[in-house]
């Protein structure tokens, strides 16, 4: 394998973890406040099919992505009103979003299978993306790209330096105490919940518009889940997190590469190699909630649990 | 005057029921005004909907066949459901009962007796048990969130099945299509009403929702499954296994959803294609909530959920719609069921303030 498509396989690396990396951080925040969103497929979904019909109506990739963060953040206001406020069980809820989700984006997509739709431009940074090997693998890249590497950077930052960041470790924490020293719980998770929201909307932004420049029903295939995974698999710290989306983007490409090697790879059938992600899912939750740091999993406290403050 | 949200001592028994049907009417409220923005005539699209499949003997049966699946799968994730155990991977192990059940009928395509459909239904059934197994042991032994490895085993079975109709299971006179060799009579499901596709597994349908029924209100089984999901800490205490609850309830679901599988390839479909069901093992989870986890109240939402599909068919025929609509309407009614559960749990109340905001 020559040097300048080992760069290549790695360039289309980012790209499969890209939206994994979106996401997932927007659900770790979530997460870290006390709640459980299973509805990231169907955020991802709405997201994805919003940015494809916005930039097919205006021509602007950038109100694309914009109108997918919008709708993102409004498929989780519904998430936020059902269990905030009114105390909806949280997994049923996550469900009823996804299942509303992979509806809703067929039905809006219905007319915009088969279009075209122009592939988000690669920012170009002068100086850096002509350098060798680095150039192309680093600093060649669409917006997007670049913004889930600062997101990642930007989450961790405000989770652990920030005052705001440690008022929502807390709430995930223990609500309870959160709230008798005066902090607003229900507020705190619905901002965070919001964000998720606007996270998982970009990121199917970034698989219609970029990834595969496209829209097809159910296009995201369990990438929400694979991100809910990763949250678990990152034991809820934003750089662990980044680290799991490469290694999940590493293994869907190398089964891409593997079915494409002609033939098949090692006599596998195509579908063997396509369950891989999948597999290596189970897998690696299975070795983590195995392994000698099981201890050290520091899941917040309070995840999933619903509150009200008593009147 | 203000309002103001008071928690009820407990749960209003009688809102639990009625909740259901103004999630119902709030759906058709809903669906009103969709169709309406859609440029479709709402009142139309509603009646093609909701009532003109009800009105032919041919439209009913129908109903039946496609009610049945979601009972059994709905009536199997209930049971875990009410014991705090998240099976979402009914359409995997599904799947991989009709690939078990089905393999049997190829293995014995052609021949004839009556042991082929009994075999087919109990290696349907085991195919469902071993494959939600996975997630059990994964759960029991290392705590594993058995939602997200149940939902990857979804992914993993579609791909298996889809691997054998396209590879070593193909029709060889199909003209290269993607499926198996039709299943010859010995290994079909018997139709229970002439002229229609009604089969046997309609009656097993309800046969399992009453048998459920039963378990969960007469047995010290049933009594066991409902306190380790509401009082975990209850249950260990009078010496419950929350791990053998645990395993029943996926092996449970696990083998209801397998044997709805089969019976799918082995009734309506009557061979393995790559796509078995619109979804079914999803929709039975909304099928469990609707029917408030009760297997009686199941066999009403199962009912009402295959209207969503054939309603949403005949929507498509008749008026144009595109079949998503079903999808959307789904998601919405369990949305209003999740949203007016508020009104069993907490009452509004008109509180007088006038008192308060008086000069002192």
């Amino acid at each position: 394998m020559t040097f300048d498509s080992t760069v290549l396989i790695l360039v289309t690396v980012i790209g499969a973890a890209t939206p994994l990396l979106f996401a997932a951080l927007g659900e770790l925040v979530v997460e870290r406040s006390g709640v459980l969103n299973l509805g990231i497929e169907g955020m991802m979904l709405v997201g994805a099919v919003t940015a494809f019909a916005v930039t097919v109506a205006t021509a602007s990739a950038a109100l694309g992505i914009l109108a997918a963060a919008i709708a993102g953040a409004l498929m989780a206001l519904a998430f936020g009103v059902l269990t905030l406020s009114l105390t909806a069980n949280q997994v049923a809820t996550g469900l009823a979003l996804t299942i509303f989700g992979i509806g809703l984006s067929a039905l809006v997509g219905s007319g915009f299978v088969g279009i075209p739709v122009e592939r988000l431009p690669r920012l170009q940074i002068p100086g850096l993306s002509d350098l060798p090997v680095l150039g192309p693998l680093l600093f060649n890249h669409d917006a997007l790209v670049y913004l889930s590497v600062l997101a990642t950077v930007g989450v961790a930052w405000f989770l652990v330096r920030t005052r705001p960041g440690m008022i929502l470790r807390a709430v995930g924490e223990s609500d309870v105490s959160a709230h008798s020293i005066g902090y607003d719980v229900i507020l705190v998770r619905y901002l965070a919940v919001l964000f998720g929201g606007v996270m998982a909307g970009l990121g199917g932004a970034f698989l219609s518009l970029s990834y595969t420049p496209m829209w097809a029903e159910e296009m995201t295939a369990g990438r929400g889940w694979i991100a809910l995974a990763l949250v678990v698999f990152s034991s809820w710290r934003p750089g662990r997190l980044f680290l799991g989306a490469y290694l999940f983007g590493g293994v869907t490409i190398l089964q891409l590469y593997a079915q494409g090697s002609g033939g098949g790879f090692l006599g596998l059938p195509a579908q063997v190699l396509s369950m891989m992600p999948y597999l290596a899912t189970i897998v690696v939750l299975a070795v983590i909630a195995g392994g000698p740091w099981k201890g050290r999993l520091d899941a917040p406290a309070c995840l999933g649990k619903p509150f009200r403050p008593a009147t | 005057m203000s309002l103001r949200i008071e928690a009820r001592p407990e749960i209003d028994r009688r809102l639990l029921y009625v909740t259901p049907l103004l999630a119902v009417a709030l759906t058709v409220l809903a669906g009103f005004f969709i169709f309406l923005l859609m440029g479709y005539n709402p009142f139309a699209a509603l009646y093609h909907f909701f009532v003109s499949p009800l009105t032919s003997l041919y439209g009913l049966s129908e109903l039946a066949v496609k009610a049945a699946p979601l009972i059994m799968i709905g009536v199997g994730l209930a049971m875990g459901f009410r014991a705090n155990v998240w099976n979402i991977g009914a359409e995997g192990q599904l799947t991989v009962g009709a690939i078990a059940g089905g393999g049997i009928a190829l293995a014995f395509w052609g021949q004839e007796g009556a042991w082929i459909l009994p075999l087919m239904c109990l290696a349907g059934i085991l195919g469902g048990m071993a494959y939600a197994a996975i997630p059990a042991f994964l759960k029991t032994r290392l705590d594993v969130n058995e939602i997200l490895t149940s939902l990857m085993l979804t992914y993993v079975a579609t791909l298996l099945l889809s691997m054998l109709v396209y590879g070593p299971w193909r029709d060889p006179d199909g003209f290269g299509f993607p499926q198996s060799r039709l299943f010859t009579d010995s290994a079909l499901l018997p139709v229970i009403l002439e002229g229609t596709r009604l089969h046997l597994g309609a009656a097993v349908a309800l046969f399992v929702a009453v048998a459920a029924w039963v378990v969960m209100t007469r047995t010290v089984i049933g009594f066991q499954i409902k306190v380790v999901g509401q009082a975990p800490a209850a249950a260990a205490y009078a010496g419950f296994h929350r791990k053998r609850v645990i395993w029943l309830c996926l092996l449970t679901s696990g083998g209801l959803a397998g044997l709805a599988g089969l019976f799918e390839t082995a009734g309506p479909i009557g061979q393995l294609i790559p796509v078995l069901t619109p979804g079914y093992g999803f929709t039975a989870i909304i099928v469990a909530f609707l029917g408030r986890l009760h297997p009686l109240g199941i066999i009403a939402s199962g009912i009402l959920m295959a209207l969503s599909y054939i309603g949403g068919e005949n929507a498509q025929v008749e008026v144009g719609l595109p079949q998503a609509v079903t999808g959307v309407f789904q998601g919405l009614l369990l949305f209003f069921l999740l949203a007016t559960d508020f009104l069993t749990k907490y009452r509004v109340r008109y509180v007088s303030t006038r008192r308060e905001v008086a000069p002192a």
